[in-house]
């Protein structure tokens, strides 16, 4: 079937069959591999999008269902002229370590961020508690977060 | 946010050394762009699926591929007779067993490998995997170890000529007769039977590989998931009887090892022969249901353990008796000598005049492995017994069990100590480490907060463990992995404009390679961290070295690093003397140049000297021009961190939840090159206690099914199961380590779970119950019923 995804701002159109997994249609069909797949159940996380605007995993979406939406990936976070604030913060902070939740733990974090902009310990805990992360045991993220949300404030002020 | 002065912020004014540098790394990972195995797309590359079996203990009867065979995107269909014909239907275990690639006569654990699919696309490969029939014959499978050895009991290796049992080993280690002299005659002996469960490392990539074979040069390039990609490529040589030199091993970035990726699994030999068969590049990666059921599982240790001590409270004598599920392969990956691993170092951090441990490996229908998930090999279940026991014997008794612990301890002044079971820790202050932890937590304000709630009904518990880590395996003496020692290479040249590429036989699963072993390189040579480019992973552009697992890389890659830095500075003298027609002596080095005693003017940079080097300048005569070294690096012992945990849980006694309030850990890794790294290593490994003690465990029900094979059931920590971690240091410099540094990849792991299972306890005030703690065993435990965790049978 043809579907007309649009994903960071550009649309695709291709021809797939209907059960293709929206995480395989941006990363095989699109070679948008930033997107990670890890655990087939919608446990893990480590393939969340946003699908028109809201954080989405897309390991349980189909690419059909995605058909005239649009779709945000870590690779549509920063632009030309530098880095998201999330993405500075989770280098500064040292919020990740093999990197392999990463793109989805900060599409999470950016959505939370941009519906509150300076959220408590526990609305960020709650906000990424499904995802999971194997290396940093999750307080490095808490503090990029804080810091990204910290950095906002700035921007603001 | 842009413009700051580089992507890991050394500036001009920090140009070196060790510090909290943000790491290079994540440039490429906040991007997007890190490049893991699935994201490699070879031109015309094939996938590979594989059968497995739905039964634990079953005789194959027939395996019928005709119709996946006739499915149109499929290439090939490889079964075990297929491999049989090409005599690569088994392949030897990393502890000289043999282990099935593709099943041939019968299938031994729920999961085995039975058949291998390629076709052209992911799904048609699934697809065609569900069009093979298999005709097999049920067994009776041996679920639970403790009856493994009953006369009688299936025999499950019955390929082993000779075979008429399920026993692998017996090992034992320490003075059995002294340590009986002393429980003989000692006031006090408290025992407790404990298991540590089967659990998995689960990292969030899988495992997976994409072997491609050029027919014209004969070359075979595996990419694959590995953390040691030199123990792969001679291992592949040895299985496959390829050429050494016609292997190529490349790991590209890594999401996640933590032990799981040490091994090399049939999916990779697969990969392979698929790759051979069809022409074409194979790529084969796990889904997470086969990762948790068919790759190395970890622990399931079942331990008998007893503890001596005088009336005043000293401890004399520690011995246990230990029944050791190694599933249906024997897989693990240790040391050959030790088929324990290193579990003998259960003494732990208190000086005792006897120990003695025996060890018994049998033979189930579970999956092979056992020394993964951050546990440097078997360490894990020796600190949780010392420290359950240490426990019990302070609850059987009355004592405090911070007080038990601390008049208990090894003195700064007994360093360095040979434990009765043979290992020499190198330092420690381990009452300073203790103290610290103690401090930190507000141990008797806890204690008395405790009593309050007690007298109010609350359940608040409050748990300690003190470990003693070895890492960094290890002297070629002692240690080897199938004949190879474990010594590791590094290679430093410096290009002639002064910046560098440093090669390493380890590798990188998340720890910060790039920029830790940068910075060891920029502080022995006075040049930036961001000048140094970390090449790891590769055969065929790093030297050999047995790769990063049992938190080695720091105390074994670090020392190569930092010593053949030196190596290249004093090369660096000697060109340094010929430019400025100095004796070599009369140079000083002052970090990044060489300048003459007494004229600091008179100076020549690193960048200058290794222009120089490439140069048409005279050098002294036997001085080969450029500027590089290479060496070879053999641990003359471990090094030994330790570290101080103290766990606060609340539970809640109606439905048995516990929820962990604080974590306190204070960490002695010696020398920290980045303590923002070495914190988030920490941090990394407390969380993985809090989910071995509460919430992941594998259970097998009495046919063998796997009972934790998808993330619904095997149940990781979240954030919200996490508290704030509140860490704390001492250091220790490693005497024996060039830069004093030990490892601490997983010294948290190994550590934490007996701190929260401890707390539990202490809140619930039972004596012991095994992990995972979960709910319902928490509240069994409470009415004095506790489960079985290994075995879903009811009770």
């Amino acid at each position: 079937m043809q579907i007309t995804v649009t994903v960071n701002g550009t649309s695709y159109t291709r021809d797939v069959e209907p059960r293709l997994l929206l995480v395989h249609f941006l990363r095989d069909e699109l070679r948008l591999t930033g997107t990670h797949w890890g655990c087939d159940t919608s446990n893990c996380g480590v393939c969340v999008v946003w699908l028109d605007g809201a954080p989405a995993k897309s390991c349980t979406v189909l690419a059909a269902m995605a058909d005239g939406h649009e779709v945000r990936t870590v690779e549509g976070l920063g632009d030309a002229a530098g880095l998201d604030p999330i993405q500075q913060a989770f280098s500064d902070k040292h919020g990740l370590q093999c990197g392999f939740c990463t793109p989805g733990m900060m599409m999470t974090c950016r959505a939370l961020l941009d519906r509150d902009p300076d959220p408590s310990e526990a609305t960020i805990r709650e906000a990424i508690s499904g995802q999971i992360c194997r290396c940093t045991g999750y307080e490095n993220i808490v503090r990029s977060v804080k810091a990204a949300a910290a950095a906002g404030q700035e921007v603001k002020a | 946010m842009t413009g700051t002065i580089s992507d890991t912020g050394v500036s001009a004014e920090t140009p070196m050394g060790y510090g909290s540098m943000r790491r290079k790394e994540d440039a490429r990972f906040i991007r997007g762009k890190g490049h893991y195995l699935d994201d490699i797309a070879l031109p015309g590359m094939l996938h590979g699926a594989i059968l497995r079996s739905p039964y634990a203990h079953a005789k194959i009867l027939s395996v019928d591929t005709s119709a996946a065979e006739a499915h149109p995107k499929v290439k090939a269909v490889i079964t075990g007779e297929t491999l049989a014909g090409l005599g690569l239907a088994w392949m030897p275990t990393l502890s000289h067993d043999v282990q099935a690639v593709l099943a041939t006569d019968k299938v031994r654990f729920q999961g085995q490998e039975v058949a291998f699919v390629v076709a052209e696309d992911r799904y048609a490969a699934r697809d065609a995997v569900g069009l093979i029939e298999v005709e097999y014959e049920a067994l009776e499978p041996v679920v639970d170890a403790t009856t493994a050895l009953d006369p009688g009991a299936p025999v499950i290796r019955d390929d082993l000529e000779g075979r008429t049992d399920n026993h692998i080993f017996d090992w034992e280690a320490g003075d059995a007769a002294a340590t009986d002299a002393i429980f003989e005659q000692a006031d006090l002996v408290s025992s407790c039977e404990m298991v540590y469960p089967r659990s998995h490392p689960a990292p969030m990539e899988t495992c997976g590989s994409i072997a491609s074979l050029d027919a014209v040069t004969g070359k075979l390039t595996v990419y694959t998931t590995t953390q040691a990609p030199h123990a792969h490529r001679t291992v592949y040589a040895l299985v496959a009887g390829l050429p050494e030199h016609k292997i190529q091993i490349i790991a590209p970035d890594i999401g996640g090892g933590f032990g799981n990726k040490v091994g090399i699994y049939p999916g990779y030999v697969c990969a392979v022969v698929g790759s051979i068969v069809t022409g074409a590049p194979v790529k084969w990666v796990e889904d997470r249901s086969e990762n948790l059921m068919s790759t190395s599982f970890a622990r399931d240790y079942h331990m008998q353990g007893e503890i001596a001590a005088s009336k005043e409270g000293k401890i004399l004598a520690v011995r246990v008796k230990v029944l050791a599920d190694h599933g249906a392969f024997n897989g693990t990956a240790q040391p050959s000598k030790m088929p324990a691993g290193l579990f003998h170092v259960f003494s732990g951090s208190y000086p005792m005049a006897a120990a003695h441990c025996s060890v018994t490996g049998v033979y189930t229908n579970k999956c092979p492995g056992g020394v993964a998930y951050a546990c440097s090999f078997r360490i894990t279940e020796a600190v949780y017994l010392i420290e359950r026991l240490v426990d019990v014997l302070a609850r059987d008794n009355g004592w405090d069990p911070a007080t038990l612990r601390m008049d208990n301890l090894l003195r700064p002044e007994q360093f360095p100590y040979t434990t009765p079971l043979g290992w020499e820790y190198d330092s420690g202050n381990y009452p300073k480490t203790f103290r610290t932890a103690l401090d930190i937590a507000g141990y008797d304000a806890l204690r008395a907060e405790q009593k309050e709630r007690r007298a109010r009904g609350e359940l608040m518990g409050i748990g300690i463990s003190f470990f003693t880590e070895a890492v960094g395996a290890g002297p070629r003496k002692h240690m080897d992995i199938l004949g190879l020692g474990m010594a590791d290479g590094a290679e430093l040249r410096i290009h002639p404009t002064g910046k560098a590429v440093l090669r390493l036989s380890c590798m990188s699963q998340g720890q910060g390679h790039e920029t830790t072993f940068a910075q060891i390189a920029a502080e022995e040579l006075g040049i930036s961290p961001d000048d140094i480019e970390v090449v790891q992973g590769d055969t065929d552009q790093t030297p050999f070295g047995l790769g990063t697992y049992a938190s080695r890389s720091t105390p074994v890659s670090g020392a190569a690093t930092a010593i053949v830095a030196r190596k290249v500075r004093e090369r660096a003298r000697i060109v340094a003397s010929a430019m400025l027609e100095v004796s070599p002596d009369d140079l000083e080095w002052a970090k990044g140049s060489f300048h003459v005693k007494g004229d600091p003017l008179a100076s020549k940079s690193l960048a200058e000297i290794a222009m120089a080097a490439h140069s048409s300048l005279e050098l002294p005569e036997g001085i080969e021009g450029h500027l590089d070294a290479t060496c070879v690096y053999n641990p003359p012992n471990m090094t030994y961190p330790c570290g101080a945990y103290i766990c606060v849980v609340d539970v809640d006694g109606g439905t048995g939840q516990v929820k962990v309030r604080r974590f306190i850990a204070v960490d002695d890794c010696g020398v920290r090159i980045n303590p923002m790294i070495v914190e988030g290593q920490v941090h990394g490994g407390l969380a993985d206690g809090i989910g071995m003690a509460l919430m992941e465990g594998i259970a097998f029900d009495s046919d063998g099914n796997h009972l934790g094979a998808s993330f619904m059931d095997y149940l990781l920590p979240t954030a919200v199961e996490c508290p704030s971690w509140e860490l704390g240091e001492t250091v220790t410099p490693s005497p024996h380590h060039p830069i004093g540094a030990k490892g601490v990849g997983e010294s948290a792991t190994v550590g934490s779970p007996p701190a929260v299972v401890n707390a539990v306890l202490d809140a619930i005030g039972v004596r012991h119950a095994d992990m995972p703690l979960t709910p319902a065993h928490v509240w069994r435990a409470m009415q004095g019923r506790p489960l079985r965790v290994d075995l879903a049978i009811g009770d």
